[in-house]
């Protein structure tokens, strides 16, 4: 039983720089599971091919998912997140699991809350956190999937809140400390997934800090649904948001451009989760972790973060770099508004 | 700290944050049903496209929000709102400034939000159903996350005076800020703006009130803005546009001093408030200030006396006695011509170098026009009759520098201008030319059908800074591809620059860009090349402007790609079977009266000036609306009222003195359809013409056909006679030795009049021909009786699609017409390389009679319907390819 008071993220975040988690992914290609092992006893029958299904493996594989999150925190990480990417209705129709989403997102928290409170317990004056991981589905809706059709639709805004409520729900019963609409590509979507957060809050009388991260698709500087960072940070900064940031697509040296428009002009907390570089010609990310570490010391350097961590192609030794190089450095001063 | 100032930050595509310090915010009001009659038609008729012509214009044309309407009792608000919003948000030359969602129902507001990822403003909520709702719609606006406009307006009714206004402000305010929790930043007060000098004495205070209230409101009411709908001031001078212009900025001179930021303005009803003639703004000030008891009689007899001033105006010379460089502004500015000679000798007497009068009094006349321009304050055809006057100055000082050997030309650069091999279409490139030269660029122009390895040569000669590339044609689409080509292999590095018809964006970037490893740019409109072309030769900024020209064509690209591959396609097989299968009955097909070949020669062009359809002439010169509509519309009205006049002047010359030839030939021959996509034709001593058509290949939905051509005339396994026709008309024999002799007398703007005149009447010609072949020549359509207006909306029956155009892509097909009539051997006008007509004002194609024969788009076909076509024709597949380029879907 734990019984020292944890200390609230906002007033962490206020003293020190946070680490987030590495890559997911990147850590469960290591094991080579096959379909056999995505499917495990329970989903032995699935229709469906399941092998790629991460967000499963929090059911059948639950040990390695509590693995990764341990190496992680080992590494050096404050806040990991959970295994839901994919979490979504809409997101797990491809594996006709939409029905599963409720226990995905409950289980992947579960495990990642038990991991953090081991840590905390270890080392109290270092409390860990649980960020329940919220991607931005397969789907779109502020852009047409079809050339010749440009008004078309593939998903509503309504669809996209139902789906993204469902998910929330879950993570918080799980026990996840805060929560991270990461990745966004289409703006909507995240104030889809923001609309129903605040329902959440409302209807629990609660309150969850909330991690806002962005995703620049290329070096046209925009999101793929066509915003500058500026465009993107004014479309999201109607809640009360814990940080605000970017994420993936990008290696860190690409992203301090637009890290520096958003620590400029955003009140609140900063957050970075690159890649490990761009992708070589066979698609995997090389980049070492003293490499990445290096320009991430430029974005201490210029003052640009509060929270910093890694995305696709990342693993513990990334995150280590990075951790042991945050620890010289004060975070970045946030100015609260008042009226 | 800047960043936590709370101030009023919106965003499109880009962000919009309006500080203390910003100028006034100008929000776009044509996109709206209640207030453009226009746009109402446009989105009753769900001619969208054109509804977003309206919308891109507004932001063309300076304005920093859109604001968007759907509220008419015969239109589903709410599916329309979210249709344009959609549709808004695929272009970002729109989305990238944010949108005003403006409805007084809350369902089509809450549709609204839930399409648009930017920061919006919701225009309005306000306390008239009460506070409850106004809680409500405040707590779900701010969870959409938009600004808001709140009306002055509550339970009891509509704010009407100071004390209203402010009562209600503060009462909303509060509640929004204390109990919602709304950010004070994001709240917007539209205090309602009434109309003055109606004649009631409660009217009279309308607009002070107005203002005092917004003073009072940005003093005590922190960090929020405050807007309105400026014309409804000057309601009662509806009719009196000098009247109404100078109270509209009497009145935002006021009003933006005590505070308003925001505004629902029209541009072109507004005087420059320096501008109004001091007996005019003191009449209209004591009536917005009410500083007077009489001030409404007064300013009305005033404003009878100031129409007829006005009127005499127009003839009034008294610029004539101000200084010299203001006359030479005015000169350019204005477009008028008759005196700049005189002036620029003046000038040329005063300057120490002949030189010194274009450097210094000519280009700062032009820097007004480029801002005036740039600003969306002047109009293309304007901009043209500027350039006329000063090339007119600059001709008459060429002798004088010539003779002072002083040839430093100080131009901003050389930008080398030629319409593709092949084809022949300068209208666009020639704007684009005049437009470029008006900004200080020189211009070396090669005119039409410029073979690849002169382009080269001259730009290497002439040592370019820029290479223009225009054409109209499809196959103009591989010969730019081609030059980039040669570009390439010739280590070129000059930017190129791609416009005209058939160009696309898309096209530059999927075809063009990756085989040039230097900046190629899409230009497809006058306004826009004057500042990419700065952008391209600035010496600080142009690497970076370079690069991420590329970056986003790149991105372009990939995007692109990426989606077209979920387009899925049918074989040809597939498509044939699914063809379009007409049950052909004896009674619906006609034998034509006059079957063989038919020649007009010098038809009197004079015949045609009722078929002629104006819209696509205003569209030549970058005006966009329909006519008639077009003359009244409220941004270009006056504009395409002046250049309709010119036209009209222009046309009477040509048809009076007969400057322009006619020639026409038709042909009517018995056919049937073989082999699914083939029409054989019947002609004595010719048996083997065969009309080869395309076929549709997308998969369509069940039930919708994949149409071809040959759908519409009868199979040969019918057993039934059917007939078809083709033609080619001309009104182009005469055009280049008009234009040749106008651009020697270095007036581009005839030049280019005289061209889309020619065109105008092609298409006239077209147009009537078709009537006569359907009422007589055919004979299928004896009783039809239609105005212009309905052959314009080609509401008869039968079609006449044209080689090269969306159902018969193919422009091979021309030659088989060419051959079959002897086009070139009755009538004159040739084929060129790329299978252009010359002259090009000359139209061709088929006839179909069909009642079922409409038109299509073929869309695009697989490569094996191109082994078919190319087999069918007797021709290389890599020839058929080629042609075909355009249509052929990207291998998956």
């Amino acid at each position: 039983m734990v019984t020292f008071v944890v200390m609230k993220i906002e007033e962490v975040l206020k003293e020190r720089i946070l680490v987030l988690d590495g890559a997911m992914g990147t850590m469960l290609q290591r094991y080579k599971f096959t379909e056999e092992d995505f499917r495990g006893e329970r989903f032995k029958d699935w229709p469906s091919p399941l092998q790629g299904n991460n967000d499963l493996l929090s059911i059948t594989q639950p040990e390695a998912i509590a693995t990764v999150h341990a190496k992680y925190f080992a590494a050096g990480a404050d806040i990991v997140e959970t295994n839901t990417f994919s979490g979504t209705t809409i997101a797990m129709e491809d594996y006709g699991m939409q029905d599963l989403v409720y226990e995905l997102n409950y289980e992947s928290a579960k495990i990642a809350k038990r991991v953090a409170e081991e840590f905390t317990a270890k080392e109290p004056q270092k409390p860990r956190f649980v960020a329940g991981s919220i991607g931005p589905t397969n789907k779109t809706a502020s852009m047409s999937p079809d050339v010749n059709d440009p008004g078309f639709r593939a998903i509503s805004f309504d669809e996209l809140r139902v789906a993204y409520k469902q998910q929330v729900e879950a993570l918080l019963d799980g026990g996840a400390d805060l929560l991270l609409v990461e990745t966004i590509f289409d703006t909507l979507n995240a104030k889809a997934a923001l609309f129903a957060i605040e329902e959440v809050k409302e209807e629990r009388n609660i309150e969850v800090p909330i991690m806002v991260s962005g995703t620049i698709t290329d070096a046209s500087g925009r999101t793929l649904s066509g915003q500058t960072a500026e465009a993107f940070l004014i479309s999201i900064s109607h809640l009360p948001i814990l940080s605000v940031g970017f994420n993936c697509a990008l290696g860190a040296k690409q992203l301090t451009p637009h890290l520096e428009v958003i620590s400029a002009k955003s009140e609140f907390f900063t957050s970075a989760h690159p890649n490990a570089g761009l992708p070589n010609a066979f698609g995997e990310y090389d980049e070492t972790p003293e490499e990445m570490a290096a320009q991430i010391k430029e974005y201490l350097d210029k003052n640009l973060v509060n929270i910093v961590g890694g995305c696709c192609g990342t693993t513990p030794e990334h995150i280590k770099a990075i951790a042991d190089l945050v620890k010289n450095y004060k975070p970045r001063p946030i100015a609260f508004a008042s009226i | 700290m800047s960043k936590n100032r709370r101030v009023l930050r919106l965003s499109g595509l880009e962000p919009l944050v309006i500080t203390p310090e910003s100028n006034f915010i100008n929000v776009g009001e044509r996109t709206n049903v209640a207030g453009s009659k226009r746009f109402l038609r446009l989105i009753k008729e769900e001619k969208f496209e054109e509804a977003l012509d309206v919308a891109r214009h507004q932001v063309e044309g300076g304005a920093q929000i859109i604001d968007i309407n759907m509220d008419d009792g015969l239109i589903d608000g709410k599916a329309a709102m979210v249709k344009y919003l959609n549709l808004i948000i695929a272009e970002p030359d729109i989305a990238r400034v944010p949108i005003m969602i403006d409805s007084s129902k809350w369902e089509i507001i809450e549709a609204g939000l839930q399409v648009v990822q930017g920061k919006c403003v919701v225009n309005s909520i306000s306390l008239k159903e009460g506070e409850a709702e106004f809680i409500h719609h405040a707590k779900l606006i701010k969870r959409y996350g938009a600004a808001v406009i709140v009306m002055a307006f509550d339970e009891v009714g509509q704010a009407d005076t100071y004390q209203r206004r402010i009562e209600i402000a503060e009462r909303s305010y509060r509640i929004l800020v204390d109990k919602v929790k709304f950010a004070p930043e994001d709240i917007i007060f539209d205090l309602n703006i009434f109309p003055v000098a109606t004649g009631m004495e409660e009217h009279r205070k309308n607009a002070i009130d107005f203002i005092e209230a917004t003073r009072w409101v940005r003093q005590n009411l922190p960090y929020c803005s405050v807007s309105g709908g400026v014309s409804n001031v000057s309601f009662s001078f509806r009719g009196n546009n000098p009247v109404r212009e100078a109270m509209h900025s009497v009145f935002l001179y006021h009003a933006i001093k005590a505070g308003m930021n925001i505004g629902i303005v029209n541009p072109t009803m507004l005087e420059v408030y320096d501008d109004i003639p001091k007996d005019l703004l003191e009449h209209v000030e004591d009536v917005i200030l009410d500083r007077r008891d009489d001030a409404t009689e007064r300013l009305l007899e005033f404003a009878e006396t100031f129409q007829g001033k006005t009127k005499e105006s127009t003839v009034d010379l008294s610029w004539r006695e101000e200084p010299l460089q203001d006359r030479i502004t005015r000169a350019l500015v204005k477009g008028i011509d008759q005196y700049i000679i005189e002036d620029v000798e003046e000038a040329r007497q005063q300057a120490a170098k002949p030189l010194h009068v274009i450097e210094g009094n000519l280009m700062t006349g032009m820097n007004v026009v480029g801002d005036l321009f740039g600003s969306g304050k002047m109009f293309l055809p304007q901009v043209v009759k500027s350039a006329r006057v000063m090339k007119k100055a600059v001709a008459y000082l060429t002798p004088y520098i010539e003779a002072s050997k002083d040839k430093s030309t100080g131009a901003n650069g050389k930008v080398l201008m030629a319409t593709v091999k092949g084809d022949v279409h300068d209208i666009g490139k020639n704007i684009v030319s005049v437009v470029l030269a008006c900004n200080n660029y020189e211009i070396v122009d090669l005119g039409v059908m410029v073979p690849p390895e002169v382009i080269i040569n001259r730009a290497i000669e002439e040592q370019v800074d820029v290479i223009g590339l225009s054409g109209l044609i499809t196959p103009s689409l591989d010969e730019m591809v081609f030059l980039a080509k040669e570009m390439e292999r010739q280590n070129f590095n000059v930017p190129l620059l791609i416009g005209g018809a058939t160009t696309s964006k898309a096209h530059t970037a999927v075809k063009i860009d990756p085989v040039y490893k230097h900046a190629v740019v899409h230009v497809n409109d006058a306004s826009r090349a004057v500042t990419v072309v700065g952008d391209l030769l600035q010496k600080e900024s142009s690497d970076t402007y370079k690069k991420s020209v590329k970056l986003d064509y790149e991105s372009f690209r990939e995007k692109f790609l990426n989606r077209s591959k979920h387009k899925e396609y049918l074989t040809l097989e597939q498509a044939r079977a699914n063809k379009l299968k007409i049950d052909f009955k004896p009674e619906d097909i006609v034998e034509p009266k006059v079957l063989g070949t038919t020649v007009l020669e010098d038809f009197d062009l004079r015949e045609l000036v009722d078929f002629i359809d104006w819209t696509p002439f205003f569209r030549s010169w970058d005006l966009h609306g329909k006519y008639p509509d077009i003359l009244e519309d409220k941004v270009v009205g006056a504009q395409a009222t002046e250049l309709f006049s010119d036209a009209q002047k222009m046309l009477v010359e040509i048809l009076e003195q007969e400057l322009l030839k006619g020639k026409a030939t038709f042909g009517l021959f018995p056919a049937n359809q073989i082999n699914d996509d083939d029409i054989e034709l019947g002609v004595p001593g010719n048996e083997t013409t065969v009309f080869r058509t395309l076929r549709q290949q997308t998969k369509k939905r069940d039930g919708v056909p994949n149409i071809a051509l040959a759908d519409f005339i009868a199979p040969k396994e019918s057993g039934l006679q059917d007939y078809i026709g083709c033609f080619c008309v001309s009104a182009g024999f005469g055009t280049k030795e008009l234009a040749e002799k106008y651009e020697a007398a270095h007036d581009d703007y005839s030049s280019i009049m005289v061209k889309a005149l020619a065109d105008r009447l092609a298409e006239a010609f077209a147009e009537y021909l078709h009537k006569e072949v359907r009422t007589k020549y055919w004979g299928y359509a004896k009783a039809e009786n239609l105005d212009n207006t309905e052959l314009i909306k080609e509401s008869y029956r039968g079609i006449r699609p044209a080689p090269g155009y969306p159902a018969c892509p193919d422009h091979l097909e021309k030659l088989t017409i060419w051959e079959l009539m002897q086009v070139k051997e009755t009538i004159g006008v040739e084929l060129t390389d790329s299978l252009a007509m010359w002259p090009a004002a000359s139209v061709s194609g088929y006839y179909f009679a069909h009642p079922e024969a409409k038109y299509f788009g073929l869309g695009k076909i697989k490569e094996d319907q191109v082994y078919d076509f190319a087999n069918r024709k007797g021709i290389e597949k890599e020839v058929a390819e080629r042609w075909l380029a355009p249509n052929i879907a990207e291998a998956p």
